[in-house]
């Protein structure tokens, strides 16, 4: 219960912070201001400043809402497209259709997203937009899984069997009697998901295949930090806690709701 | 001075209080029989005695086992009890061996375990005498097996052998039986009863099924909410059935339902020369496609208004002919009619026939998606009605159905857990009723439940099926129940059926062999005195 309130504040911070982007940040992200460049952490910059006397703490703001709308985008077409295949796979377990949908899996599988953004990169170019779609390929396969193999044990159920007996086919089971029982599974998994698609989109902009500028985003400003780490250490340390602290809090709510959803997890720990 | 003796003996939960001033005690070589409905704290007791409590757990009163003070051991102390002093049985033994792991190993392992000093050859030595005591001779049964390479009470006899490998003084078996077979369950019994004799322990032997421990018990404890209710010598226990509890105990478990005898001559069903093939792995990529026969020909008449019992061990394609009856999958061969509508026209259920037939499954709890409300579990089969009745007129068939189940029509607002498992296989009987079916496939629908509550299921599908007019196939491998609700009887043994006939003629005069075998196994519980009958 602790971890999943830590969890959980720690994101609504990061989520606010992205909201609230939109309306209002305290410097302008896009506007130059040299001769301030570098400034320390404290005064009217609280995080400083960077090179270019961009305000540091509007560019984590900004930058949040990067991270949270490909992660979200990207979790979003993983489900879309890997609950729907894993129920398919469950509903022709063992049959012909089963072992493509699982085999074409695999294939993907067998990709990292990072090879999978290059790939694209070199094809289409370099682009957020691009970011999602690796990262959310790379999805599909990992809920297809978890759909499937939490599908397939739901199937022995005597209520699917009823079902059945009711005249019901496989697609009306899978929509009224399979997925309601899986939910707090695809849950647990896409917050999950969810911080690894952070973390996957701030490898992908930090060598400079995610968003490109000048839409800031924490994983090139780490890289841009790069070169001054021994001038200015806070360039790289804000971005890099802004990272750290809004996986960790997704991690941490993922724990508590899977102790929250799973009554059987739940009666070991009161 | 006793091997087990517990005095006065209380628990409680979190706070719950699960059992109050039990007392009793085993003797060395003597079989105690500990009985008891779902709930009546029997497993817990035994499972106080080995201090192997869940989290949360208060324990008062005195427990000694060998002459140590369990209460207040520690758990070093109670380490080296368990398994050396006693061995534990559990129900279901396909889960209580490790897969991955062959029977040789899993028996040395116990002995490694309590005796870090044996050496592996002696160790392997010894399970192969213990797996050779509980009938598993090296000839045939060689160390190197794999459970899965076994049957249920080929692995039960593993269990077991596991829990005597260390020649404990006493032997609990919680439910050794349940999950198996009657011929199977007549052979284990008899083993256990073998062992005990022969090694002069003592048995803990718990069950739900009086009839079960008549047979070999010399000590029998009723427990019911925690309490010790009645405690004889088995045959002072039965002939006296002194608290009402235990009659009414007896009494449910040889109920026989009032039934009207309206069976018509006319043929609802007809099964003729079903087959079934399941298509087997294929060894190789290019290798033939094989097939297991579950299903060898399966021909029997149903008739309006009968009850007709279908009686076969686990295998023997009991539940492969109610998917195809139900039209749930395509036989291979031969007709399934039902007033001579066929059940599959072209590869397609029929749906106008499906709608005449209904199902009430085993498990009243895996029964109903858990995120339903009553009102749609209820209404679930209405899917095959073209024009399925909404709004008002659906409340009320919802209503109609649970009212004739004995439930009160404001329970369709309610989740499934709400409800206990007697409720809930109610609940499954209001389901099948609700498109006012013909025919009802009973699969094992009382075999979960307690006898009281077994009892009353089994008069509302009689009253059911006499105002109703209902047919019911009631599958079973419970013969006292089959006997108690059936008109004729259907025996089967690997995808055939061996002998059918009058369900009391089929009983008393079983022709076949296996019939024969089947009704020897099944414990029978002694006549009772002349007030209990």
């Amino acid at each position: 219960m602790r971890n999943l309130i830590i969890g959980l504040s720690l994101t609504a911070v990061f989520v606010a912070a992205a909201l609230i982007s939109f309306l209002w940040t305290p410097f302008d992200v896009t506007k130059f201001d040299i001769p301030n460049k570098l400034q320390a952490p404290g005064g009217a910059h609280i995080f400083g400043t960077d090179q270019f006397g961009r305000d540091i703490f509007s560019m984590i703001m900004v930058g949040a809402r990067t991270s949270i709308a490909v992660a979200v985008v990207a979790v979003g077409i993983g489900m879309a497209l890997g609950v729907p295949l894993g129920l398919a796979a469950a509903a022709r377990r063992n049959t012909w259709a089963d072992e493509l949908i699982m085999r074409g899996n695999d294939l993907v599988f067998a990709f990292p997203s990072l090879v999978i953004a290059i790939m694209m990169t070199a094809v289409f170019g370099a682009s957020a937009l691009n970011a999602i779609i690796a990262i959310g390929i790379f999805n599909i396969p990992v809920f297809a899984r978890l759909t499937r193999s939490a599908a397939l044990s739901l199937w022995q159920r005597d209520y699917v069997m009823s079902a059945r007996v009711a005249g019901k086919g496989p697609v009306l089971i899978s929509v009224e009697h399979i997925l309601p029982n899986i939910t707090n599974l695809l849950i647990v998994q896409g917050t999950i998901q969810f911080s690894l698609g952070i973390l996957a989109e701030a490898a992908l902009s930090y060598i400079g295949l995610g968003a490109q500028p000048p839409l800031p985003s924490w994983g090139r400003m780490l890289a841009e930090s790069q070169t001054l780490i021994s001038l200015a250490p806070h360039l790289a340390l804000f971005p890099g806690f802004a990272i750290v602290l809004t996986v960790l809090g997704l991690n941490l709510a993922g724990d508590g709701l899977r102790d929250l959803l799973d009554p059987k997890l739940r009666e070991v720990r009161t | 001075m006793s091997l087990l003796n517990i005095r006065n003996l209380s628990l409680s939960i979190h706070g719950t209080p699960i059992l109050k001033d039990v007392s009793f005690s085993i003797e060395e070589g003597q079989i105690h029989g500990l009985i008891g409905e779902s709930g009546s704290g029997k497993s817990m007791t035994a499972y106080a005695a080995m201090q192997l409590l869940p989290y949360g757990s208060v324990c008062s009163g005195e427990i000694t086992l060998n002459g140590r003070d369990v209460l207040n051991s520690s758990e070093s102390e109670l380490c080296q009890m368990r398994g050396n002093h006693v061995g534990m049985v559990f129900q279901e033994p396909m889960t209580a061996l490790n897969p991955v792991q062959t029977i040789g190993q899993q028996v040395a392992e116990t002995i490694l375990i309590h005796e870090p000093d044996t050496s592996r050859t002696e160790a392997t030595t010894r399970a192969a005498q213990a797996l050779a005591r509980c009938e598993l001779p090296q000839d045939r049964f060689p160390l190197s097996r794999y459970p899965f390479e076994m049957s249920g009470g080929q692995k039960q006899r593993v269990v077991i052998a596991m829990a005597i490998a260390l020649q404990p003084k006493l032997l609990i078996a919680d439910e050794p039986t349940t999950a198996l077979d009657v011929t199977t369950q007549a052979q284990i019994l008899t083993l256990l009863e073998r062992l005990v004799r022969e090694d002069g322990m003592g048995m803990l032997l718990i069950t739900h099924d009086l009839a079960v421990v008549s047979d070999v018990a010399d000590h029998i404890t009723i427990m019911r909410r925690g309490e010790v209710v009645e405690a004889a010598p088995t045959a002072q226990l039965f002939a006296e059935l002194k608290h009402p509890y235990t009659q009414a105990l007896f009494k449910a478990s040889t109920h026989q339902p009032e039934r009207d005898d309206q069976t018509h001559d006319t043929p609802l069903l007809s099964v003729r020369n079903v087959i079934r093939d399941y298509a087997l792995p294929r060894k190789a990529l290019f290798a033939p496609q094989e097939y297991f026969r579950a299903l060898k020909g399966v021909s029997f008449d149903l008739h309006h208004g009968e009850s007709l019992g279908l009686v076969g061990e686990s295998g023997c394609g009991k539940s492969t002919l109610t998917h195809a009856i139900l039209g749930l999958e395509e036989t291979q061969g031969g007709t399934i009619e039902l007033d001579g509508q066929p059940v599959f026209t072209n590869h397609k259920p029929n749906r106008a026939v499906r709608r005449r037939m209904q199902v009430v499954f085993q498990d009243p709890y895996s029964s109903f998606n858990p995120r339903h409300k009553v009102a749609r579990l209820v209404a679930e089969p209405f899917h095959l009605h073209d024009n399925p009745p909404t709004g008002s007129a659906r409340e009320d068939a919802v209503a109609h159905a649970l009212t004739a189940v004995g439930l009160s029509p404001d329970d369709a607002n309610k989740y499934i857990h709400e409800f206990s498992g007697g409720q809930r296989q109610r609940i499954a009987i209001a389901r099948a009723l609700i498109l006012r079916p013909d025919l009802i496939l009973l699969d094992e629908a009382v075999s979960a439940l307690d006898v009281s509550i077994r009892a009353q299921i089994l008069d509302l599908l009689a009253e059911l099926s006499d105002t109703l007019n209902l047919s019911y196939l009631f599958i079973s491998h419970d013969l006292s129940v089959v006997r108690s609700i059936t008109d004729r009887v259907l025996v089967m043994k690997a995808g055939e059926i061996v002998e059918q006939g009058e369900t009391e003629a089929v009983f008393t005069n079983p022709q076949h062999s296996y019939t024969k075998a089947l009704i020897d196994a099944a414990p029978t519980l002694p006549k009772g005195p002349r007030h209990a009958a």
